[in-house]
């Protein structure tokens, strides 16, 4: 006999609702990530960009996508047919899920019942966040692999060994974070940065390393060297096309999104609003919730915009520079952040 | 049955599968991303003991870390001449009852351990899985032990350099 | 015993309950990727020639395939990462209980850190992340 009757079904129907508008949102976010990188590529190279499809170019996204799923499906005659269509599969899946532990805005209240904006509030909040970009990196290697195509293999290599190099500055930078914070859940660590600074006027260097290695872990320039064009063709997904491509640069736009909002929401106090103290403003009740969210997603967009300014900047790095790069400084860098943190800390509170 | 003990046998029943799958399977990447599905599942089992600390860090290390570096061997290998060498059957036979030997072997002992007869696992409930509790303990109890593993990498690094930078 | 979703219901952080929607988002996750493989796989044309479905290499005719034997140092930056994540691993018990365990848990890691430092030093002087030889 099942207990079926103790299951909470509104709880559970609140979640599935969440985590559909979660990833749906998500989704259509990174839709326009790909037109603000044109219209901000064409800005700052003195163009128009995109402006045909809509007004202002507003559908371009839509058509982009459109046009991929009535492409020819090429799988090539060498490649391995099941590891071929599961390397795009597995690189949106990654990116679709990360953003299950993201605490989007405070409590509010429907229908009397109090919703908690955050898909799961985990006790390990951020491992989990880490556990899913250590799986990203199968997406690129199964790829590669697969297409049996020795740009993309050598392309899946540098890819994999950069997104695993840079993991491990990334994962070093927060431990001096996590000391300030005491605890992994991102929740606990909005709520601390509401009720006292953000985390990163205490950490400036985390901060930098951080948002150094979500560079790299998201392929973007100037660690784009899996999809160096004039070395690789195209990189690791050269063989690929229709969605199974879409997939592809498509995970790359989300993965953008998520870690722009994990940076906000570790250094730059999540939904916080600056120069307002939410709990005296308790009253305001699902407003507030609203203007935090609103708030949040202001500070991601600055974040995206960061990542795009960036990546129209700056060249792209060498194979050995950026190999350097992650293992002689950022390691080394976030390990003495770490033990300075510690030591500055106990100093003080003796 | 409550959800618990379907969650169980379903983790269960699919840790054994991906495992057989592993060896089953002809192409040796497949039987990596089957590894992946058993740590998965392991991961699941884990989650059920609400040792969240040690179900998070199985992901990390075992299917993010030691799973990539398995698919760099398997890579590093031609597998272009993949004609494994067939074994005879003779050899083929003593596997299985060599195979057969260790699992009475391992079913026997489980069998006669009085202290996992008598203890029950707990589900959901409990806290020392967790990660504040997981270090006080690491940290306070096991010093030693923490400051050898260093010692274990040390040694690992050297091993690896030695082996791999060989002129 | 309490069954698993039974806990749902009652607001507590930190049992495994909470993981339920992580395992519905996955599911759902997986759900939407493999709707789309399916329709792109059903809406694209389909003209298939045996030009069009040998591999890619820049309109040169391609020599043998991509399964050949790679470099090395891939080998050794993928072992190394191995060997450093599970010590970062170790910092996360350590960074909760950081203020509670105070000088005396500090000193522990910074042992730990000297034996790390000791390796990466030897790895560095050794060449084995030079990537230029």
């Amino acid at each position: 006999m099942i207990h079926l009757l103790t299951v909470d079904w509104l709880l559970l129907l609140e979640k599935l609702i969440l985590i559909v508008i979660v990833v749906m949102a998500s989704l259509v976010i990174a839709m326009y990530e790909t037109y603000a990188e044109r219209k901000i590529a064409a800005f700052m190279q003195d163009r128009i960009g995109p402006n045909r499809a809509g007004p202002l170019g507003l559908l371009q996204p839509l058509a982009d996508g459109g046009k991929l799923f009535f492409k020819e499906e090429i799988i090539p005659n060498h490649s391995n047919k099941i590891l071929f269509i599961l390397g795009p599969s597995l690189a949106m899946l990654t990116a679709m899920i990360t953003s299950a532990v993201i605490p989007w805005s405070g409590d509010i209240n429907l229908f009397g019942r109090t919703v908690s904006l955050q898909i799961a509030d985990v006790n390990i909040g951020i491992l989990y966040v880490f556990a899913v970009v250590s799986l990203g990196v199968y997406g690129i290697m199964i790829g590669g692999w697969s297409s049996n195509n020795k740009f993309s293999l050598l392309a899946a290599l540098r890819g994999a060994s950069q997104v695993i190099s840079y993991e491990l500055a990334m994962g070093l930078s927060l431990i001096a974070v996590l000391m300030i914070t005491q605890t992994l859940s991102l929740k606990e660590i909005v709520e601390q940065q509401m009720a006292s600074h953000w985390n990163i006027l205490y950490q400036p260097l985390a901060f930098i390393i951080f948002f150094t290695c979500a560079l790299a872990e998201c392929n973007r320039t100037p660690f784009d060297l899996p999809e160096a064009e004039s070395e690789l063709n195209m990189g690791y997904h050269q063989e690929y096309s229709s969605m199974k491509l879409g997939f592809y640069l498509f995970a790359e736009y989300v993965n953008m999104f998520i870690s722009s909002a994990i940076v906000v929401t570790l250094f730059f106090g999540g939904y916080d609003i600056p120069f307002l103290d939410e709990a005296a403003h308790a009253d305001w009740g699902n407003w507030l919730a609203l203007a935090g969210l609103v708030c949040f997603m202001l500070k991601i967009g600055f974040f995206i915009f960061l990542f795009m300014w960036i990546r129209w900047t700056v060249p792209r790095f060498r194979y050995d520079q950026l190999m350097d790069l992650g293992w002689k400084k950022l390691i080394p860098l976030a390990l003495a952040n770490m033990v300075i943190t510690g030591a500055v800390i106990l100093w003080m509170n003796k | 049955m409550t959800a618990t003990e379907i969650l169980f046998w379903f983790l269960s029943a699919l840790a054994l599968f991906s495992a057989l799958m592993v060896l089953v399977s002809k192409n040796p990447v497949h039987s990596v991303l089957w590894l992946i599905v058993v740590f998965f599942s392991i991961s699941g089992h884990y989650i059920l003991l609400n040792a969240q600390f040690l179900a998070i860090v199985n992901l990390i290390v075992y299917a993010g870390a030691i799973m990539v570096l398995f698919l760099f061997v398997i890579m590093l290998m031609n597998l272009n001449n993949s004609t494994e060498p067939q074994k005879n059957s003779l050899v083929k036979l003593a596997g299985v009852v060599a195979g057969c030997l260790l699992l009475t072997v391992f079913v026997s002992a489980v069998r006669s351990a009085q202290e996992i007869k008598d203890s029950q696992a707990l589900m959901n409930t409990g806290d020392i899985g967790l990660i504040e509790n997981l270090g006080k303990v690491l940290f306070r109890d096991y010093v030693i032990p923490f400051e050898l593993s260093s010692i274990l990498f040390l040694s690992a690094m050297v091993g690896a350099v030695v082996i791999g930078k060989k002129e | 015993m309490n069954s698993f979703v039974y806990l749902l219901d009652t607001v507590v952080t930190g049992n495994s309950a909470d993981y339920v929607p992580i395992g519905i988002q996955i599911i759902f996750a997986a759900g939407f990727v493999a709707t789309v493989m399916i329709a792109t796989h059903l809406l694209g044309p389909k003209r298939k020639t045996a030009e069009k479905l040998e591999n890619f290499a820049s309109g040169i005719e391609s020599h043998g395939n991509a399964r050949q034997p790679l470099a090395i140092k891939y080998f050794l930056v993928a072992i190394l990462f191995v060997l450093f994540d599970v010590e970062v691993i170790f910092f996360y018990p350590y960074a909760v209980n950081f203020k509670s365990l105070g000088w005396y848990g500090f000193i522990e890691v910074l042992l730990f850190v000297c034996f790390f430092l000791t390796g990466f030093i030897y790895i560095i002087k050794k060449g084995a992340l030079k990537w230029e030889d």
